[in-house]
C-alpha cells in the first residue's frame, strides 16, 4: 500500500475517527459491561487491588502507554470504552508471573481506560483512568 | 523578541488553548542511562533565538521517556532493518554498503555536518544523495526514494553512528549561496495561511497551536519515529508536511529548495546534540 | 512475519523478580481503514503472545486491533531456576514467530 494523504491520515490519526465516525459507531457503555460481564460472569466487581497507570493527557492517541499490575491475579482484562469496541487485550498469568504488565495501546479519543482482573480466589477487581486524547494543530 | 505575529494571534484565538501537561522542562535526556544529550545549547551570536532547543524537551513525559532507552524507541525497528541492508549486496557490481565502508561505526561524525556543500556538483550533499551515489554510481544498484524505508532505515543506522555529537554545519565559504536561499525560504510567507516557518518556530515555539506544543522546529534528531505514523520521517518529509498543513504547495523532497531549508534550519541548531533516531508525537 | 525484538536478562539470581521487554515490528492492521480507493482492509493482526519458562506458563495474551502499531508489551516473573523463556507471536494469518532466551541462575 503506497503511502497516499488519505492514507496517511486514516493510519495516523486517532483524530481522524474521531472527527468522522459517526457518533453511533462508538461502544456505548452497555457493550463495555457486556464484556465485563461476560469476563466475570456476572460476578460482584470491587474497586482496589489493581493497579493502572496511563498517562493524563495523551500527546498521540496512536501510541498511549498503559501499565497494570494486579499482584495476585490469575487474569487481567484491558478495555477502551470509547473505541469503536471495547476490547484491547486480555491477560493470563502463571504462578511464576507477579500479574503485570505494560503495552501501546490506540485510544480514539478522550475516554476511560478500563482494567478488570480476576484474582486468585475468584474475586474480581476493576480500575478505570481518564485518558485525554488531543487533537494536533501538527502533531496530530 | 516579538513573541506573537498578527497571523498567529488570529489562529490562535481560534484554538482551543489547553493548560496540558507539557513536557517536564527540567527534563535531562540520557539514553540507556549513560549517554548524555545537550538538549540546550547557547545561541549563537547571530541568532535569532535566545537559547537552543531540543524537540524532546517540548515532548510530553511518556514521549520523552520513549527516547531514554533504545529498547523502548521502536526506531530501533528501522536500525536493525538498516543493519540488513547494509550488509546485503545489490546491483550490479556485487557490493553492499560493507564491502566498500566496513564497520557502519566509520560514519561517525557525518551527521553533525550535512548538509554539506559538493564542489564537483555545486549542489549541497545530504544523507540521501550520499547514499544514492554510492548506490548508482559504486554499486550498480537503482536508487532509493527520498524518504522511503529503505532510505529512512540506512539515513537513521548511519546518523545513529553520530548521536551525541554536537551539530556543525558549515554556513559560509562555498555553502553561503545555498544557506542564504535557505535563510530566505525560511522567512518567506507562503500558502492560503500567509505563514513562515518563522512565525511558528521562531516567534511560538513553546505556545500552544491547538493541542500541540511548538518547538523550535530542530532537526537534530532526523530521521524521527513519529507516533502519528510509526515510522521513521526525513527531514524533507516533514518540511513537506509543514507546508501543507499550511495550505502551502510543498517543494519536492530533494529539491535544491529543500536542500538549502535543511542546511539552514541545521545550522540553528549548531551545537545541539545529533539525536537520531529520536522520538516525536 | 515480523521480527521481534526482545531484551532480557543473561543472569538473574534464584527467585529474582525479572522484566522482559518484548517489540514486534507488525502494521496491526485494524480492519477499520479504507485504502485509497475507499476499500476496507482487512484486519491484520498479532493475535495472541505467549510467554513459557522451563515449559511453565508465565503469560498468554489475547491481543485486539487496539493494540498499537509495532506491539509492545512487557512483563515480569520469577525466575526459580536457568531454563529457556520461550516467547511466540500469532498472526491473524496463522504465522508464528518464536525467540528462546536462555536465562542462567548463578
Amino acid at each position: 500500500m503506497s503511502l497516499t494523504r488519505r492514507n496517511a491520515l486514516a493510519l495516523g490519526s486517532a483524530s481522524f475517527v474521531v472527527t468522522l465516525m459517526p457518533l453511533n459507531a462508538f461502544a456505548a457503555k452497555d457493550e463495555t459491561m457486556a464484556v465485563i460481564n461476560a469476563f466475570t460472569n456476572g460476578a460482584a466487581v470491587s474497586d482496589g487491588g489493581i493497579n493502572l497507570t496511563t498517562p493524563e493527557i495523551a500527546e498521540n492517541g496512536n501510541t498511549v502507554p498503559v501499565q497494570f499490575s494486579a499482584p495476585g491475579a490469575k487474569r487481567v482484562m484491558l478495555l477502551a470504552d470509547g473505541n469503536p469496541t471495547p476490547g484491547v487485550g486480555t491477560f493470563n498469568f502463571g504462578k511464576l508471573s507477579d500479574a503485570s504488565g505494560s503495552t501501546r495501546i490506540r485510544l480514539a479519543g478522550t475516554q476511560e481506560v478500563i482494567a478488570v482482573a480476576e484474582m486468585a480466589d475468584g474475586s474480581y477487581a476493576q480500575v478505570a483512568k481518564t485518558v485525554k486524547v488531543t487533537i494536533g494543530g501538527c502533531g496530530g | 523578541m516579538k513573541k506573537f505575529t498578527r497571523t498567529l494571534t488570529c489562529i490562535l484565538a481560534l484554538s482551543t488553548i489547553t493548560t496540558v501537561a507539557i513536557a517536564d522542562e527540567d527534563a535531562e535526556l540520557v539514553i540507556n542511562g549513560d549517554l548524555n544529550i545537550s538538549t540546550k545549547a547557547a545561541a549563537p551570536a547571530d541568532s535569532a533565538l535566545d537559547e537552543l532547543i531540543s524537540g524532546w524537551r517540548f515532548r510530553t513525559n511518556e514521549t520523552q521517556a520513549l527516547q531514554m532507552d533504545d529498547f523502548d524507541n521502536p526506531s530501533f525497528i528501522f536500525i536493525e532493518q538498516g543493519e540488513d541492508l547494509y550488509a546485503k549486496v545489490d546491483g550490479s557490481e556485487g557490493k553492499s554498503c560493507a564491502s566498500c565502508h566496513e564497520d557502519v561505526a566509520s560514519f561517525e561524525g557525518l551527521k553533525s555536518t550535512l548538509p554539506r556543500h559538493n564542489a564537483t556538483t555545486g549542489k549541497l550533499d545530504t544523507m540521501e544523495t550520499l547514499v544514492n551515489d554510492c548506490r548508482t554510481e559504486r554499486m550498480g544498484a537503482e536508487p532509493w526514494k527520498w524518504s522511503k524505508g529503505k532510505m529512512t532505515a540506512m539515513t537513521s543506522l548511519i546518523s545513529l553512528q553520530s548521536r551525541g555529537m554536537p551539530i556543525n554545519v558549515k554556513t559560509d565559504g562555498e555553502a553561503a549561496g545555498a544557506y542564504d536561499l535557505g535563510k530566505e525560504l525560511y522567512y518567506t510567507r507562503v500558502g492560503q495561511l500567509d505563514m513562515s516557518c518563522a512565525n511558528c518556530h521562531e516567534d511560538n515555539y513553546g505556545n500552544m497551536i491547538r493541542a500541540d506544543h511548538l518547538s523550535q522546529g530542530q532537526i537534530n534528531g532526523f530521521p524521527t519515529y513519529r507516533l502519528k505514523n510509526a515510522k521513521m520521517n526525513s527531514i524533507h518529509a516533514r518540511f513537506k508536511g509543514c507546508m501543507k498543513n499550511i495550505r502551502a504547495t510543498p517543494f519536492k523532497e530533494g529539491s535544491d529548495e529543500f536542500r538549502a531549508l535543511e542546511l539552514y534550519v541545521a545550522s540553528r541548531g549548531n551545537g545541539l546534540s545529533v539525536e537520531s533516531p529520536s522520538v516525536r508525537n | 512475519m515480523a521480527k521481534a525484538r526482545v531484551k532480557a536478562p543473561k543472569t538473574a539470581a534464584a527467585g529474582e523478580l525479572v522484566t522482559i521487554k518484548t517489540l514486534v515490528n507488525h502494521k496491526m492492521e485494524s480492519g477499520r481503514r479504507k485504502d485509497g480507493d475507499g476499500n476496507l482492509i482487512p484486519r491484520k493482526i498479532i493475535n495472541a503472545f505467549s510467554a513459557t519458562f522451563g515449559g511453565e506458563e508465565v503469560v498468554s495474551a489475547k491481543f485486539e486491533p487496539a493494540i498499537s502499531t509495532n506491539p509492545y508489551f512487557q512483563f515480569s516473573f520469577n525466575v526459580p531456576a536457568t531454563g529457556d523463556l520461550v516467547m511466540k507471536w500469532t498472526d491473524d494469518d496463522g504465522s508464528t514467530v518464536e525467540q528462546t532466551k536462555t536465562i542462567t541462575v548463578a
